[in-house]
């Protein structure tokens, strides 16, 4: 299907999603389980998603300059860079990695 | 009191230059994945929340389908709908303001309101916060996605190893105590584990019913909390009153006053 559909689908279901939140009655913010369950599937997203776009290339498991990239920007996390330089700090890792002919 | 005048306001304005500026990474990477400058430029103005734009250029750049991508775009987008309950409690908006709050409910909106404990101050850091971020998001991806579309190789530059740091700094802040660390890297790991053997993208969603499942079946250690503020990952990524309320409090003893 069409790039675009997608794009406009997921910008109407994320849209109804926060639209939700408005308009459902309080009784369901009393149910602490599906908090639970969005606040555990935030992170087990964002965590697969950093695995699969430092060591996933197709359906094969590789280690290439993009772990480079995971090894700085944690660096910089841990010295509680700011977003933006964490960033950068993964950008100059994997290209100074592939500089060095490492990739 | 005027916008100028208010504390949450004051704030509000700069998590949105600070939210703001890092658009550019987004825009820059989108490129990188392979969307056209207005693709991009839609995901920011309509989809319009960070860890889910990101999510969906993620898994598009991993090889994934469409429907793989907004699948986990989705899924990531579920904590807004839990933001949108509390501020809802919070701000009761009423008529179209309600239509726009949802809009600009995100990590940044949400955050700034509930640091607030005055009411009107609360409508102002969450008004500021979410408006403040909308507009500069959507310059600053413009600007990231034509630097994008002008780089040429993204790979010469980095831009994959920019997207793992791009996800992994989204991931951090929600790591606070053990039982998030854990949870992060139990789905870590079932990912690597299925990446051979499923199509691109789908790994992703794995995880994601795995971490689905281990929120709906463990037992709450605190069943008295607000919902939202259980240290699991559901509190906002950003704190904007570590800095300014330290600053505040500390005003008149720790910063030298400059004459």
């Amino acid at each position: 299907m069409n790039m675009w559909l997608w794009i406009l689908l997921v910008a109407a279901v994320a849209y109804a999603t926060k639209l939700l939140g408005y308009l459902v009655p309080a009784k369901v913010l009393a149910n602490p389980r599906m908090s639970r369950v969005a606040g555990t599937l935030t992170i087990g997203l964002l965590a697969s998603l950093t695995v699969v776009n430092a060591a996933a290339a197709g359906t094969g498991v590789v280690i290439d300059a993009r772990l480079g990239a995971l090894v700085a920007a944690a660096i910089a996390l841990w010295f509680k860079a700011p977003f933006l330089v964490v960033v950068l700090a993964g950008a100059a890792a994997a290209a100074g990695l592939r500089l060095l002919g490492w990739a | 009191m005027k916008l100028r005048d208010s504390p949450a306001a004051k704030i509000g304005a700069s998590i949105a230059i600070a939210t703001g500026l890092y658009g550019v990474s987004f825009g820059a990477l989108s490129a990188a994945s392979g969307m056209t400058f207005w693709q991009t430029m839609v995901l920011s103005l309509l989809l319009f929340s960070g860890g889910s734009q990101f999510a969906f250029i993620g898994v598009v750049a991993a090889g994934g389908t469409g429907l793989a991508a907004m699948s986990a775009s989705a899924l990531l987008g579920i904590r807004n709908g839990v933001y949108g309950m509390q501020l809802n409690a919070l701000l009761r908006p009423t008529g179209w303001r309600r239509f726009a709050a949802a809009h600009v409910t995100i990590d940044e909106s949400t955050a700034t309101a509930t640091g607030q404990s005055d009411p009107d101050e609360q409508k102002r850091g969450f008004w500021v916060a979410g408006v403040g971020v909308f507009i500069l998001w959507n310059i600053m991806t413009a600007v990231g996605a034509a630097i994008g579309d002008a780089l040429g190789d993204p790979k010469q530059w980095g831009l994959d190893g920019a997207a793992v740091a791009a996800f992994l700094g989204l991931l951090w802040p929600r790591i606070k105590a053990l039982q998030p660390a854990a949870i992060a890297i139990v789905c870590a790991v079932v990912t690597l584990l299925v990446v051979p053997f499923v199509p691109p993208g789908v790994p992703i969603l794995v995880a994601a019913l795995v971490a689905a499942l281990i929120g709906w079946f463990r037992r709450d250690t605190a069943p008295d909390h607000a919902p939202g503020h259980i240290g699991d990952g559901l509190e906002p990524d950003v704190d904007p009153y570590q800095r300014p309320a330290h600053s505040h409090q500390a005003g008149t003893t720790r910063e030298e006053e400059t004459p």
